[in-house]
């Protein structure tokens, strides 16, 4: 086979972009996380479930999640792409990681929705 | 502060590899004397090259105009031309730059440098026709390209990149995303979405994770990072 050098996926701006807005949301929840487990009346359970029953909260903490595993996606890629060069090894290691954060994350809601 | 210049003795340690009689490449200890008018390190390597006539690199104008003479220097890119010799922790490191096939010796094979930036289509495209003179910029538009047309081409930055060194065929590299948005940036050019199309790929441009060697190697002090910025600058502000 001829070994041709190819180029363009269009992908490269939009995953950059979303890499910076996830790590934005990531920072702001930070903050929140923060401000709100300062703001626990007591340290135990009980005000710990409280900080997550709260709807708003079980929001943020899930958005904070997904924005966590799109983030952790585009990073992971990019080291696979710039180690691993074997495409099917790549597109192996791809899965794996695409599969794993989309169970995070159907993990991570049932966590929230379940307190 | 002026040093004084005196005839002086310049330990060495150099990368050699001739591959039609070495098997492998091998670092040579060697020292040389010095004349008081020897100050750049290229003086003191063509006044090696006197001692020892098999060492092989290249120079052409010793004034840091030709990016001939870029080699890695006490572990870090540079042009000797234009490194002062007595600045220097001894013995003195030199090494071919780093990540491009050695041909011999401190030479280098800068066919994939030079395809990259032939990539970026480095000369203004403009599909209409020419004015009677030619076609004018106005001071601040050609403000714009300082800091970009500067560069030299010696791939002191692309040879510092690790990201160039893992992708050397698909990343662009630093010093042809420097010249990509020089073009970008020129007021004459009509190609600007084409230009940025082009580099719209997860490898051509953004395997740039701005760790900003290039920068801290460029001999002419030029900034390929922030070129890069305004590149998705640009890409972000046709997106949005």
């Amino acid at each position: 086979m001829v070994k041709r050098l190819v180029v363009g996926a269009h992908y490269g701006f939009g995953d950059w972009l979303l890499q910076r807005l996830t790590a934005v949301v990531m920072a702001l929840y930070t903050v929140l996380l923060v401000v709100r487990l300062l703001m626990m009346p007591s340290r135990d359970v009980f005000a710990w479930y409280d900080v997550f029953a709260n709807g708003p909260m079980r929001f943020a903490t899930f958005l904070f999640f997904m924005s966590l595993f799109y983030h952790a996606w585009v990073g992971v890629r990019d080291i696979f792409m710039d180690y691993v060069k074997p495409i099917s090894v790549r597109l192996a290691l791809h899965a794996v990681v695409a599969f794993l954060l989309l169970g995070y994350a159907g993990w991570a809601a049932q966590i929230l929705w379940r307190l | 502060m002026t040093t004084e210049h005196i005839a002086r003795t310049v330990q060495f340690k150099i990368y050699r590899y001739d591959p039609d009689k070495d098997a492998a490449p091998y670092m040579q200890d060697i020292s040389v004397q010095l004349e008081a008018t020897d100050r750049k390190l290229l003086d003191a390597i063509v006044r090696l090259k006197t001692k020892d006539d098999s060492l092989s690199f290249r120079r052409s104008c010793r004034e840091g105009v030709c990016g001939s003479d870029a080699m890695n220097i006490n572990g870090k890119n540079g042009l000797a031309c234009l490194t002062d010799v007595d600045s220097l922790a001894q013995p003195i490191t030199l090494r071919p730059l780093p990540g491009l096939p050695v041909i011999r010796d401190l030479i280098v094979d800068m066919t994939q440098f030079f395809k990259q930036y032939h990539s970026i289509k480095p000369y203004v495209v403009n599909n209409t026709p020419p004015p009677e003179r030619e076609r004018l910029q106005s001071p601040e538009e050609r403000e714009e390209l300082n800091g970009l047309y500067e560069c030299i081409l010696c791939a002191c930055c692309s040879t510092a990149c690790p990201s160039f060194w893992w992708n050397p065929d698909k990343f662009v590299g630093p010093a042809g995303l420097l010249a990509a948005y020089r073009f970008i940036a020129d007021t004459r050019d009509e190609e600007t979405n084409e230009r940025l199309d082009n580099l719209e790929d997860p490898y051509r441009l953004f395997r740039c994770h701005t760790i900003m060697n290039c920068v801290d190697v460029c001999p002419k002090s030029l900034n390929p990072t922030k070129a890069i910025g305004k590149i998705k600058e640009l890409m972000l502000s046709r997106a949005v």
